[in-house]
């Protein structure tokens, strides 16, 4: 008796089934099952066996099957499991030796209950509580890290400390010498751009002179030293999360400590120390470019001389200006290193966990940067420097 | 060097590994002999890595202790843990040679950190420690510039650089070709012999564990706990369990129940 056959004219392939007696039935498959071919969708032939009721062995079995690939033994699997669970028999004979050794190769090892992960759904509420709970977490490891970035700075002190002096020399040069050019153009631009925005409301007094003042003070006190900051978290607060990471994914950091050796004086001390001595210093070089960078403008725009400008510039900025500037960029320089050697620390271990790294390295340093920076100038604000 | 010769090296006891809630195994008890070349094993997934790691001291155990020559390991100073730690030697899965500096400068770190040889001295002990593991003439490669082997190999030399009273090794055969494999398993053999050195070996490589292996541990991924511990020639000859009897015949022997 034959109950329900796939329709013939939109299907490549042939999936008939045939019910013998009562409690028999036989699922005949033909056609081309390779790629390309169009197959009726295995949803749909259960949900018609679905309807035959009493079964209780079921017949693979094929004939005039031209080609086929995976998606045969996929198609079969579902229907094997569908019967599985409700407990009829599947005869395979019928089908090719190589489709039934593969399904019994699928079905040699059972999925262990519990083993598949199923996606929970959450409630907002859930995720919030995650949220906090993981910046908790965050936060510990954050403490925990500057714990054992003081006990190693501590050894350091103590002349205890191991680390190899090429690091040092080789991070100095990396986070020094290597990062002028850029430090150079960005510093200059900025004072440029202060200077003309300072100079359209101060030339409609007649004050070009100022120009100096507002670029000098702003420069020396503010931006030189945010600008290098911001410029160093990116080139180098990403790479040393990067390298770290790597190290970490490479089980670098796991061998050191099992040297003995202990990776935070190791690969992060000679890494802040290069970045807390070196960003100072570019601090002072942009404070200098970002002056220059003035002085183009109000030279060649607003009639201004460069000795009036200079002597202007001379008048206004005072030691105590630059202190603060240069205090601010080794608060940074700390800063940066912390987030971008704390992120490599704490990387995970896979290719996607060192990008990470590398991002809240970027993102953390920014953060730290700008709060510690208001925090100064509120402070400074405060005591009338 | 040595303070306490007693017998047994390591000892493990009622160990609970975790990560969080999910528990990796728990309740593990053995002890390892001085002079041993004990093998961790057990199928895929089943926590061995884990194991070497809280052997390492590199993860602290959920519940349980680790005792070096009787001392409790996680109990005591973090000063006196590093000096345990000093008498290591691990190599790992990947080798983890530090990727900035040559083969020679990694053999070195140790050498230099935590002896006071002079620097020719440690370029003697360094083409010495290349050639045992079969790489003479390679100091100045970086990691990167040498194959997996070579790596490993690599590695092994850099534990070895401190003559360590213990040597880890995890899954030290896994992609070396076969003959590279057997001169690891000598080297090993070797080892244990002349220098009478520990040692502690995760892998699942039949050949190495019966050519090599005086002791064991075997681990079940279903049950989470261990299963036997002994000679695995001798496991094989008397264990009832019917799953270590298909692991140790890579899953053709059946259990003899007459025995």
């Amino acid at each position: 008796m034959n109950v329900t056959a796939a329709n013939r004219q939109d299907f490549s392939t042939d999936v008939h089934l045939e019910r013998i007696d009562a409690d028999t039935l036989v699922i005949r498959l033909a056609g081309s099952w390779a790629q390309g071919a169009i197959i009726k969708p295995v949803e749909e032939v259960i949900r018609e066996l679905d309807e035959l009721s009493g079964l209780r062995r079921v017949f693979l079995q094929t004939s005039q099957l031209e080609k086929w690939d995976s998606r045969l033994p996929a198609y079969l699997l579902k229907i094997i499991d569908y019967y599985q669970a409700k407990d009829v028999e599947v005869d395979l004979s019928g089908l090719p030796e190589g489709v039934q050794g593969l399904l019994k190769l699928a079905r040699a090892v059972p999925e262990r209950a519990g083993d598949r992960r199923t996606v929970k759904k959450t409630s907002a509420l859930y995720e919030f509580g995650k949220t906090v709970l993981d910046g908790l977490q965050d936060a510990k490891g954050l403490i925990t890290f500057i714990g054992e970035a003081v006990l190693a700075f501590w050894a350091l002190l103590q002349g205890k400390a191991r680390f190899r002096t090429v690091d040092l020399v080789l991070c100095i040069q990396e986070a020094g010498a290597e990062a002028l050019p850029i430090v150079t153009l960005i510093s200059l631009l900025v004072g440029l751009i202060l200077a003309f925005v300072g100079a359209v409301q101060l030339a409609m007094f007649g004050a070009q002179i100022y120009i100096a003042d507002l670029v000098s003070l702003g420069t020396v006190r503010e931006m030189g030293a945010l600008m290098t900051a911001v410029i160093m978290s990116g080139r180098t607060g990403a790479a040393y999360a990067a390298q770290l990471g790597t190290m970490n994914v490479n089980s670098e950091i796991d061998a050191l400590k099992t040297m003995g050796i202990s990776p935070m004086q190791f690969l992060v001390m000679p890494r802040m120390l290069a970045l807390a001595l070196m960003l100072p210093l570019l601090c002072l070089y942009a404070d200098f470019m970002g002056i220059l960078g003035g002085a183009l403008v109000t030279i060649s725009v607003f009639d201004v001389s460069l000795i009036q400008y200079a002597h202007e510039a001379r008048r206004i900025v005072h030691v105590d200006d630059f202190s603060i500037g240069l205090f601010k960029s080794l608060v940074f320089a700390v800063l940066i290193a912390t987030a971008g050697c704390m992120r490599g620390m704490q990387c995970g271990r896979s290719a996607s966990a060192v990008g990470n790294a590398a991002t809240s390295a970027v993102v953390n340093s920014i953060v730290y940067i700008v709060v510690a920076d208001s925090l100064i100038t509120l402070i400074c604000n405060e005591l009338n420097i | 060097m040595i303070a306490t010769m007693e017998k047994p090296h390591i000892t493990v006891n009622d160990l609970t590994m975790a990560y969080g809630d999910f528990v990796i195994q728990h309740d593990l008890n053995f002890t390892i002999d001085r002079g041993d070349v004990f093998i961790i094993m057990g199928g895929s997934g089943c926590g061995k890595s884990t194991l070497l790691k809280h052997l390492i001291g590199l993860q602290r155990p959920v519940k349980g202790d680790v005792f070096y020559n009787q001392r409790n390991f996680w109990q005591a100073s973090q000063k006196e843990q590093a000096k345990v730690m000093r008498r290591f030697g691990v190599l790992y899965q990947s080798g983890a040679l530090f990727s900035s500096l040559t083969l020679a400068e990694n053999i070195a770190l140790p050498l230099g950190e935590f002896t006071r040889l002079s620097r020719s001295e440690i370029a003697d002990i360094i083409s010495y420690k290349l050639a045992l593991v079969g790489l003479a003439g390679f100091q100045d490669y970086y990691p990167s510039e040498i194959s997996g082997g070579m790596q490993k190999r690599a590695g092994l030399a850099r534990a070895m650089a401190l003559d360590p009273e213990i040597l880890f090794f995890d899954e030290p055969s896994a992609g070396l070709d076969p003959v590279s494999a057997r001169l690891l398993d000598d080297l090993i053999i070797k080892l244990k012999d002349t220098l009478g050195t520990t040692i502690v070996v995760v892998t699942h490589e039949l050949a190495s564990i019966f050519a090599i292996g005086t002791n064991s541990v075997f681990l079940d991924s279903d049950t989470k706990t261990m299963l036997a511990t002994g000679n695995p020639k001798k496991l094989l000859a008397e264990s009832k369990d019917f799953k270590i009897i298909q692991f140790l015949t890579r899953g053709e022997g059946n259990v003899n129940n007459e025995a």
